[in-house]
């Protein structure tokens, strides 16, 4: 038997499983619904507003943006809030006491990250095409773009998550992985068109993926005459899928070796000591 | 596959093991050898070093000096063929809590296909008394079926070697009792040993057939429990009162001791005599108590005095 296969295959039974205990945990559901499900009620109301004379509504306009921003918040905190809690709890180190483990482990994780992203998004399309009025995706040509955005976007935010959850070695460390997250998304043009931001924190904001992600998104479910909000009066196709492209290659490349680190540095005095310091936090 | 995969030679065989964090020395040279089968204990006051001797044989921490070979390898350098072939189970496992608990058996006994034929999920958890428990959740178990669920994952790729690291911590006398007899089933199934570690010599004494004690950062006996018991009884503690002074003295000679005593009081001012002969549980129990009150060198010296 080809142990690396088995371990691969046994890594995405493991995804299956934790996906199905995701769907039927209501706590789970809840924490992870909610949000989004206020910022659809925002959008919606926003239907009135307008952004100089674009000819669709400025929730309309955002709806794409949010897609995009589930991608990457649910892709990156997702796998970093995993990585986290499970070195708290020992899942990790009981990965670790068995044969190929660790690998179907993060298989498991990556799998089960994708498929409850993947079915969120098509639910959030589905929702934005009916609440919203002047999406345009009845062409093929926008199905693929919008495929290969999601499939980009998972990638290079999973891997960043990989990347970062590996570093976060205590719970209440998070907070350095949500915050500066919640700057990026501030300057990203999700709720608002980046071209009304002073120009130097457009060029902080092109620097994260967050920005391109909300961008391809738009450019796959918005009429093209909207390109002319963007910066340079265009969906830059290229660009994005570019710069989607290097964090991705970039994460890939230096997450197996952060995540081996993590994985040696794991024994059962190492997570009794984190419970321990979890404790005194809440204590 | 360069790693020998044989059962010939000892199950664990440990020299001169050293462990050092920062400037402090852990384990200063622990020697052992255990043969396969059977359950040994790994007996020491708290912060002795016991779990750190256990994640070293584990492959989880690097050790700073000595020899070790687990069946047959360095857990420095084992692979997941060497990882197949051991069971871990440690003190405080909360993972895949979600998870339900037959579930969890059958995927992790995929694991373990391309090395061994697994446990089949129902047999398992039959075994371990959780056949009621496999549809439930496992953060829904109590402690004592928690654990036993860990035993079950433990040896569910019929493992050459088992590890539990303290299991019965933190439990009620019933969980305590089930678990010892769950233990007395394992030492049936063929070619398993087991290392338990363990700071309660009762525990010991009930479940191994060697007891190792640590202490001090070494070895300081080892033998089965009848042996160490006998060893610690030869010498019996004489403890009197003269001159408004507590005095208290080991010897193998009790009588012969207390004659000379007795016949240098000319003024009567010995009183209060007493002659406890030693059982092995009064000179753990010293050990312990001394250790834990930071004298860890005069305790070792002490129990080696009450048990040679």
């Amino acid at each position: 038997m080809n142990t690396t296969a088995h371990e691969y295959k046994t890594g995405w039974k493991r995804g299956l499983v934790e996906t199905r205990i995701s769907l039927t945990t209501p706590s789970d559901m809840l924490g992870y619904l909610v949000p989004l499900a206020i910022m659809v009620v925002v959008l919606a109301f926003m239907r009135g507003g307008s952004f100089e004379d674009a000819p669709v509504s400025l929730g309309s306009m955002s709806m794409p943006g949010i897609i995009g921003l589930n991608l990457a918040f649910g892709g990156m905190m997702t796998l970093v809030g995993a990585l986290v809690m499970d070195r708290t709890n020992g899942t990790l180190l009981r990965a670790k006491s068995i044969p190929g483990g660790m690998t179907g482990y993060l298989v498991g994780r990556i799998v089960s990250t994708s498929m409850f992203l993947l079915l969120n998004t098509v639910v959030l399309l589905g929702v934005g095409l009916i609440v919203f009025d002047g999406l345009e995706f009845g062409s093929p040509d926008r199905w693929l773009l919008f495929v290969l955005v999601v499939a980009m976007g998972l990638i290079s935010m999973l891997s960043i998550g990989a990347v970062l959850g590996s570093l976060v070695n205590q719970p209440q460390n998070m907070a350095l992985v949500v915050m500066p997250f919640m700057g990026v998304v501030a300057i990203s043009g999700i709720f608002y068109p980046i071209a009304a931001l002073p120009e130097w924190l457009q060029a902080i904001g092109q620097v994260f993926p967050v920005y391109w992600l909300g961008l391809g998104m738009r450019h796959a479910l918005l009429p093209d005459a909207l390109s002319a909000v963007e910066i340079g009066d265009s969906w830059r196709t290229l660009e994005m899928f570019a710069v989607l492209a290097a964090w991705a290659v970039v994460s890939l490349a230096v997450a197996p070796r952060l995540l081996r680190r993590m994985s040696r540095r794991e024994s059962g005095s190492s997570v009794a000591q984190r419970r321990e310091k979890m404790q005194q936090g809440w204590g | 596959m360069a790693q020998p995969l044989t059962d010939a030679g000892p199950a664990l065989a440990v020299s001169d093991l050293r462990m050092r964090y920062g400037d402090k020395d852990v384990l200063t040279g622990v020697d052992f050898t255990i043969e396969p089968g059977g359950v040994t204990a790994l007996l020491g006051p708290n912060g002795a070093g016991k779990t750190t001797i256990v994640e070293i044989l584990e492959g989880f921490r690097a050790r700073s000096a000595g020899s070790v070979e687990v069946l047959g390898t360095d857990p420095a350098r084992g692979g997941e063929h060497w990882r197949a072939r051991m069971g871990i189970v440690l003190q405080e496992w909360r993972d895949n809590g979600k998870w339900r608990v037959r579930d969890l058996v059958v995927h992790f006994a995929d694991y373990y296909r391309p090395y061994a034929e697994p446990w089949g999920a129902d047999e398992l958890l039959d075994m371990v008394g959780l056949a009621e428990q496999a549809g439930q959740r496992v953060q829904s178990l109590s402690g004592g079926q928690r654990r036993r669920l860990d035993v079950a994952l433990g040896i569910i790729g019929r493992p050459a070697l088992l590890f539990l690291d303290e299991p019965t911590t933190g439990f009620d006398p019933h969980a305590r009792r089930e678990f010892h007899e769950l233990i007395h089933r394992l030492t049936d199934l063929e070619g398993t040993t087991i290392l338990l570690t363990t700071h309660d010599l009762d525990e010991a004494e009930k479940l191994a057939e060697r007891i190792l004690i640590l202490a001090g950062g070494h070895i300081i006996a080892d033998g089965s429990p009848d042996q160490l018991a006998r060893s610690a009884a030869t010498v019996a503690e004489i403890s009197w009162t003269q001159d408004g002074q507590r005095h208290v003295h080991s010897t193998e000679d009790a009588t012969a001791f207390v004659r000379k005593l007795l016949a240098t009081d000319d003024d009567g001012a010995v009183t209060d005599l007493e002659i406890h002969r030693a059982s092995l549980e009064a000179a753990y129990l010293t050990l312990v108590e001394q250790f834990e009150s930071g004298r860890s060198e005069k305790a070792v010296d002490q129990f080696r005095e009450m048990t040679e």
